[in-house]
């Protein structure tokens, strides 16, 4: 029987093109031996959750300094919903002020990694809430 | 440059003291460090003596400022005559509420415009498309045509500031619609003065704001180049950056190496339009960060001068000496700046802005201590732009030209900085040119890996950031953030509707149709661009013909 | 292990063409436990109908770009297209970046066309077997064609590629010393070959240079084509789409059940053996007698080949 490996999505929804966290975030869990799949720049909701579900991804990591996360991903926790997509653990990173993270929980994304984060902060977050899937 | 024998002496010297003095001192206090290291990995030695630079000749080297080489500046006088330029980039919702601020910085003080676009405006596309939602004003100022671009300047006469615009995809489109204003405000297109970013290179190696493929983009921006040439002799029609490709990882000699070699890449393109060097050089700008370590950043603005002058002249054969200057605008790095403690980038940016200024840039623009957090707000902003005018008028560094011309560390560390960028350089041509190593991934391999190492040095504490993995605090400060109305969307794109409605349509489509088989031809754009704005098409039906024709690109991803 | 009950939902699904239960299944045959298997036994009668296409070539090829406007193409027809796309496991993290799809993304809204990154995860057979397994499940949930896609340097993807009707090798103008490097695997693989970018200086070029290579190939009796394109463009792409073709209806003249029988030939003989090889383990496991072998070789009291003997004897003959 083959190891079972975390399968990771790296999502940048909309328009930001700041990708230097989201690369490296992508290569310390790939180093931490998970599968990462990094759609690259400038993803809709809809692609990223297809995206989810054809990988069939454990977890879904979104990334986003533009300010534009309070449009963009309660319409992606929505359309999850939609599609029946119930056992992935959601994250997000990026510049998104305090006072929107409880808003955030509250739709479903499960952390909130500011700037300066350490990057084995998010690796063991993730090791240890992915869900397990047999 | 040294006396040979007094040099033999200081050798002798400075091997008993490191054998002698040193030792006693390291028993009772080691050093914090085995080694230490600039931020490019440049070993930095415990002490630098004229044996470090012994090889410097004066008038070779370093010359006089206002002479080649221009080390040590490019005017004679530089802060003596005038200060550097004050310029803080800035915008944000609606043209109106940018229109507000820009008149808030005049009054206090600053000297000159810049204007930062949204998402949906850099990539082309306008505010009421379906990838601008939510977007819309969020980190710039939305511009879908010309009656954006009317209000931005409402009051604001064109011959009286100049206006850098922070913009590159649609650089050509932007600054027809600039370029429409001042035609309407009767100002003559010759006193029309500023700086459009247009580099393209950058976008493919770090930003990424890229919407057409490599070689037609790299086209576009030659079309700005050679019309503003020909039209707006006072405008900078390219600021090749540096800036970006260090903020996305890349080391103080990779950021200087990737800059000039971009730089390198668009002067051949020109001189492949059948233009002679002196006839565009002189207004070519460069823009660059300023990052942490101080010296490394002072050495890195010094090595860049020279090496322009050198390039340009030996290797392009320039004879003006305005096409060898380098003519900088700096801004303190934005991804040094820590969300935790932001009262602490206040002092990073002093910093930052020190160096800047002590390596001799033409322009500065200061970061606003709660950019981590979000777009600056009004006393942040007020804090960034007092910054530099405490630096200039109560500090005394700008009261002499480059005062650390003769530091044996600084001289070391510039010509060490030359050395390691000319590697990069010669590796790239190797390579068969930037747009090669482009595509081959190369120059994104490197960033990736330096972003990379930064970052697992920050995770180790190996290097520390005071406040996020030392001298942390629980304590969670208190700063007022600027936050965006979600109504800028609705308004924007209402006011949208009505300029599609209230326009000639019929002529926009003729127009457009003109642009479209210009565009499959090997013409100069920009005339119909200016054509087309005027007619208020929008900036997303422009694009969406050169998308048409040029096709759209898709980057390879890099790690 | 999943039950029966679920096993049929998802066979089910597949059959139906339900993304969830196509991309669910996938996972479990990369896991590759019991379920794997009871699900392959369940839609192994619905396979056969996909035309497969391998692509490989080196990094930087445009192969992304190229699979992107050959979908394209194919979904013009109305066909529907799997692409499995296989990027290598890191030896020394176990850990892989899948980066393919990125080109392709324009593609992943569409509803004819099933995306999946597969990471090769180390295991030389298991690999092979992953994908074999993973092109039948794309098939039985009713693709027309699908597209395996791998970077070709190695003797794995060479392996990879052979679960394929159709093999595609893409090169680019500028790999004159990887094709030197690559002549050993890939020339004879490949039943077609691309120059991608051709609009580069070098392209004719490479194409002669390419086809003289070509010619020491003597034991072929299908000639592949070298066909040019410009991936960004699409141009070429028709010409590249009528090859396809062209040797689809070469390998229905015969050769095709020839190639069929020797690939279900390799993988019986490998699925009993790999059955065996797990039961045998398994016992010896469970017995605690695994241990005391392992302990007897390396002190030399016993080598592992007499020792397969006595398992031989004990385990199999008897029977």
């Amino acid at each position: 029987m083959a190891e079972r490996k975390i399968r990771v999505l790296i999502a940048k929804p909309g328009l930001d093109s700041h990708d230097r966290g989201a690369k490296i975030v992508a290569r310390a869990l790939r180093d931490a031996g998970m599968e990462v799949i990094y759609t690259g720049l400038r993803q809709t909701p809809e692609q990223i959750v297809e995206t989810a579900i054809q990988e069939d991804v454990d977890v879904i990591g979104l990334s986003i300094l533009s300010g534009a996360h309070m449009a963009l991903f309660p319409r992606i926790m929505e359309l999850l919903k939609e599609k029946g997509v119930k056992d992935v653990l959601v994250f997000a990173g990026g510049i998104i002020p305090d006072e929107d993270v409880p808003k955030l929980k509250k739709i479903g994304i499960k952390e909130i990694f500011g700037p300066g984060t350490p990057t084995d902060v998010i690796v063991k977050y993730v090791k240890e809430n992915a869900p397990k899937k047999t | 440059m040294f006396d040979k024998e007094k040099l033999r002496k200081i050798t002798e010297e400075r091997k008993r003291w490191e054998s002698e003095t040193v030792p006693k001192w390291i028993q009772t206090k080691p050093e914090r460090q085995p080694e230490f290291y600039t931020i490019s990995e440049i070993p930095v030695k415990r002490l630098y003596t004229p044996e470090d630079i012994k090889d410097l000749d004066y008038m070779r080297d370093l010359g006089f400022p206002g002479e080649y080489p221009f080390t040590r500046g490019i005017h004679a006088t530089m802060y003596r005559g005038r200060i550097w330029t004050m310029r803080q980039f800035s915008g944000f919702g609606t043209a109106e509420q940018t229109n507000q601020r820009f008149k808030y910085l005049l009054k206090e003080g600053e000297t000159g415009l810049s204007i930062a676009f949204d998402y949906p405006t850099i990539m082309g596309y306008d505010s009421d498309h379906p990838m601008a939602r939510g977007e819309v004003g969020k980190c710039g100022v939305a511009v879908s045509s010309l009656k954006d671009m009317e209000i931005l300047f409402d009051g604001i006469p064109l011959d009286k500031v100049t206006t850098s615009m922070t913009i590159n995809g649609p650089t050509s489109m932007i600054l027809a619609m600039y370029i429409a204003v001042g035609d309407k405000q009767g100002v003559p297109r010759e006193k029309l003065g500023g700086t459009v970013q247009n580099d393209m290179l950058k976008e493919f190696i770090a930003q990424k704001l890229v919407i057409f493929p490599p070689r037609p983009s790299v086209k576009l921006v030659c079309d700005v180049i050679e019309f503003c040439v020909k039209n707006l002799p006072k405008w900078n029609p390219i600021s090749i950056s540096g800036y970006h490709i260090r903020e996305a990882g890349a080391n103080a000699v990779q950021e200087l190496a990737f800059t000039l070699a971009d730089g390198i890449t668009y002067v051949e393109a020109m001189l492949e339009r059948g233009l002679k060097v002196d006839d565009f050089a002189h207004r070519l700008s460069f823009f660059f960060a300023s990052h942490n370590n101080f010296f490394e950043e002072i050495a890195k603005f010094r090595a860049a001068r020279r090496m322009w002058a050198k390039i340009m002249k030996e290797r392009f054969g320039a004879k003006n000496p305005r096409s060898m200057w380098m003519r900088m605008h700096v801004q303190t790095s934005g991804c040094t700046l820590t969300a935790q403690q932001p009262l602490n980038n206040i002092v990073r940016v002093t910093l930052q802005a020190l160096a800047a200024v002590l390596g001799g840039t033409q322009s500065l623009h200061t970061n606003s201590f709660d950019e981590a957090l979000c777009l600056p707000s009004e006393l942040a902003v007020r804090v960034a732009l007092r910054t530099q005018q405490i630096i200039a008028y109560e500090s005394g560094v700008a009261d002499t030209v480059d005062p650390l011309g003769g530091s044996y560390y600084v001289e070391w560390l510039t010509n060490e900085m030359e050395e390691r960028a000319w590697e990069y350089i010669h590796k790239i041509e190797d390579m068969g040119g930037v747009i090669e190593a482009i595509e081959k991934g190369w120059l994104q391999q490197e960033i990736a890996n330096s972003a990379y190492k930064y970052q697992r040095e920050v995770d180790t504490k190996k290097r520390i950031i005071v406040g996020v993995n030392e001298y942390t605090t629980e304590e969670h400060e208190e700063v007022p953030l600027l936050r965006i109305d979600p109504k800028v969307e609705e308004e924007q794109i209402a006011r949208l509707q009505k300029v599609k409605r209230e326009r000639d349509n019929q002529k926009v489509r003729q127009i457009l149709q003109k642009l479209h088989d210009e565009a499959e031809k090997n013409v100069n754009l920009m005339p119909t661009i200016i054509e087309a704005v005027k007619a208020y098409a929008t900036l997303g039906e422009i694009c969406d013909v050169l998308r048409e024709v040029y096709g759209v690109y898709k980057e390879m991803i890099i790690i | 292990m999943k039950g029966l009950a679920e096993i049929e939902k998802l066979t089910k699904g597949i059959l139906a063409g339900e993304k969830r239960s196509i991309a669910r299944a996938i996972t479990l045959i990369e896991n590759n436990g019991e379920t794997a298997q009871k699900i392959i036994s369940a839609i192994y009668p619905h396979t056969g109908k996909a035309y497969i296409i391998g692509i490989t070539g080196p990094a930087g090829s445009g192969k992304s770009t190229l699979i992107e406007k050959i979908v394209k193409e194919l979904r013009k027809t109305g066909k529907t297209v799997g692409i499995v796309a296989v990027d290598p496991t890191s030896p020394f993290t176990g850990g892989a970046f899948l980066g393919d799809r990125i080109r392709m993304q324009n593609l992943s809204l569409d509803e004819g066309v099933f995306i999946r990154s597969m990471a090769s995860r180390n295991s030389l057979g298991g690999l092979a077997k992953a994908t074999k397994n993973t092109v039948r499940i794309l098939d039985a949930s009713g693709k027309d064609y699908i597209i395996v896609e791998t970077v070709g340097a190695g003797q794995l993807e060479v392996d990879i590629v052979k679960v394929a009707h159709t093999v595609i090798v893409v090169l680019a103008p500028g790999f004159g010393d990887e094709i030197q490097a690559i002549k050993a695997g890939l020339m004879e693989i490949g039943d077609i070959f691309v120059i991608n970018k051709a609009d580069r200086e070098n392209a004719d070029r490479a194409v002669i240079d390419l086809l003289s290579a070509l010619e020491l190939n003597t034991h072929k009796t299908w000639k592949p084509p070298v066909i040019k394109t410009v991936a960004l463009t699409g141009e070429g792409v028709n010409e590249l789409l009528k090859a396809i073709e062209e040797h689809k209806k070469y390998l229905q003249t015969g050769a095709f059940d020839e190639k069929r029988r020797k690939k279900v030939e390799a993988e019986l003989l490998e699925a009993i053996n790999q059955r065996i090889t797990d039961t045998l383990i398994a016992e010896l496991k469970k017995e605690g007698k695994l241990e005391e072998l392992i302990r007897k070789i390396m002190n030399r009291e016993a080598d592992p080949y007499s020792i397969a003997e006595e398992i031989l004897k004990e385990k199999i003959s008897k029977k």
